[in-house]
């Protein structure tokens, strides 16, 4: 128990930032009793607030530590998030005005909302909510294991703080709603940048710079294996996780939440364009892997328990003691941990709002104000719960494993959302038929190529390496697109839409 | 129009592998591949910024 300073540094930045989350239900005053108070902050996030959460939001604890401890293990594949956080912004930009738009004007909360307003076919929606809550539980559970890293390295035993943490995460939601995560992450953030910064300076000076430190790396993780011929090699791979990605990104309930909860398309528009700066920090942040290679810490004895417990995870944050001091230390554990109770905060909401307006009021019960407000808040506490099982109950493994498996799920929500904010062509039941074969053959895909994300298909005596995610929700594109045909010609479900075309101008 | 073709450039320079696959020229010690993707970031902001002025002054949102 030698880090006395930066538990102390630590504690008192996670407190502070906790009162500010109690505190977040007065800002902006609205009456949190209504469910688009409660969980979408009342639509009114200027471009810098939702700059701050959407930024907190899709930018995770998990990613801070996943991606160098990527690049950390397998070298210039984990940049791929760089790319993938780079094509996500044309898409932002080209779709989400437009869904923003649609939700504002009849009231929808949630993606599936649009599509089962857009459609006329709440098991449509339903499978889309389904989907993107079960995408969700991981994705939570993983931010926890962020902030277990964190814990464990500052030598606390035990999962004690990481309940206390939660249940007060639980308890902050259920009182402020989105207003405490979107109010903490300007806190979240400033401290993240500053770390980076800090540590994007500081440390390769002690380690005699940059040329240094890709001296050390392995040249044949350094860039990318050139492919063989007849193949795309680990350049398909590289280009297809970026592209999936991103395509996925925006449908997760939680990112479609903060783009709900701005005040309008030109919020997004500019976001779009100043979102970036957040890659820039990830792409920085993801520097620090072949920083953690040139040092070795590894292979140091301190850091032995923490690396055979945490595996690739365990080097940042083994970093960050050897480099810093004491108390700076405290603030970037600080950074990770706050980093895992925004987005943990924002997926908690998001999956109750899908909960209550696309499974329990269109299958189990109408309600309306408060009553429909207290589904969402309890609905967020089982997954806090939910979460918080996962992590004390399954290996950590198999969360990865799920978190996995959630973005393969996610991405197959892409043709019911994306092409219906374009086109009014496509059959409900048709998207439905797409979204089942996409979510079997991607999940069998996984399991069969033992939990690995890319596959290789082979075509016409090419060897094309893909993202599974990638590869099957064209298939899921195309059965729907396909089916339609035969099911608008029997069953034309276009009268059912009670959208305007005009809304999509 | 402009839309088109600055989205279309920013999905091109970003994943097209073969494009900054490579070691040299390196800079401030970053292998390119790693400084030409961070620059492609710079790059696809200032562009996506650029359609939203051109598109804000067509009155795309009132």
């Amino acid at each position: 128990m030698n880090h006395i300073v930066a538990i102390t540094v630590f504690v008192v930045l996670i407190v502070a930032v906790i009162i500010m989350g109690f505190l977040a239900g007065r800002w902006k005053g609205g009456n949190l009793d209504h469910i688009e108070e409660w969980g979408l902050g009342g639509r009114r996030f200027g471009t810098l607030i939702s700059w701050f959460l959407i930024g907190g939001d899709a930018y995770t604890a998990y990613t801070f530590i996943a991606i160098p401890a990527l690049i950390y293990g397998a070298g210039a594949l984990g940049f791929f998030a760089v790319p993938y956080t780079v094509v996500c912004y044309p898409i932002l930009y080209m779709v989400f005005p437009k869904l923003w738009k649609v939700a504002h004007k009849y009231g929808y909360i949630t993606g599936p909302e649009f599509v089962r307003g857009r459609y006329g076919n709440r098991w449509l929606a339903l499978a889309v909510g389904v989907t993107g809550i079960a995408a969700t539980m991981p994705y939570i559970a993983l931010q926890l294991v962020g902030m277990q890293v964190i814990i464990g390295a500052l030598g606390i035993p035990g999962h004690l703080p990481l309940i206390a943490a939660f249940v007060v995460l639980a308890a902050f939601t259920w009182t402020s709603g989105l207003r405490a995560p979107a109010m903490i992450s300007i806190v979240k953030d400033l401290l993240i940048y500053l770390t980076v910064i800090v540590a994007i300076i500081a440390i390769p000076m002690s380690l005699g710079g940059f040329g240094n430190i890709f001296a050390k790396v392995n040249p044949a993780k350094l860039i990318l294996a050139a492919p063989p011929a007849h193949s795309l090699g680990s350049y398909g791979g590289y280009a297809t996780l970026a592209l999936g990605s991103a395509m996925a990104l925006f449908l997760y309930p939680h990112t479609t939440t903060g783009i709900l909860s701005s005040a309008g398309p030109r919020v997004l528009r500019r976001n779009a364009a100043l979102l970036p700066a957040y890659t820039i920090l990830l792409s920085l942040l993801a520097m620090l892997g072949f920083m953690a290679v040139a040092t070795g810490v590894d292979k140091m004895p301190q850091f032995a328990a923490g690396f055979a417990h945490f595996k690739a995870s365990f080097a940042v944050p083994a970093l960050f003691m050897y480099e810093f001091p004491d108390w700076f230390v405290g603030v970037g554990f600080a950074a990770i941990a706050i980093g895992a109770l925004v987005p943990a905060a924002i997926m908690a909401i998001a999956s109750a709002n899908i909960f209550t307006r696309d499974i329990y009021e269109p299958f189990i019960s109408r309600s309306k104000g408060s009553a429909e407000t207290l589904v969402a808040k309890i609905f967020a506490m089982v997954m806090v719960v939910g979460a918080l099982f996962f992590i004390v109950a399954i290996p950590t493994q198999f969360a990865v494993q799920l978190q996995l498996l959630g973005g393969m799920w996610v991405i197959q929500t892409f043709p019911a959302i994306v092409f219906s904010v374009f086109t009014r062509f496509f059959n409900g039941w048709a998207l439905l038929i797409g979204w089942a074969v996409g979510i079997v053959t991607a999940t069998w895909l996984v399991a069969h190529n033992n939990f690995g994300g890319v596959w290789a298909f082979h075509v016409a005596g090419y060897t094309l390496p893909a993202y599974i995610a990638f590869a099957t929700v064209i298939l899921n594109a195309l059965i729907a697109y396909v089916l339609s045909f035969p099911l608008n010609a029997m069953a034309n479900d276009r009268h059912k839409d009670e959208t305007d075309a005009a809304d999509y101008a | 129009m402009i839309r088109l073709l600055f989205f279309v450039i920013i999905f091109v320079i970003a994943l097209w592998v073969p494009l900054y696959n490579k070691v040299d020229p390196t800079l401030f010690g970053f292998p390119f591949f790693y400084w030409f993707q961070m620059l492609v970031v710079i790059a696809a902001s200032v562009m996506i910024w650029i359609v939203y002025k051109v598109e804000d002054k067509e009155g795309a949102d009132k």
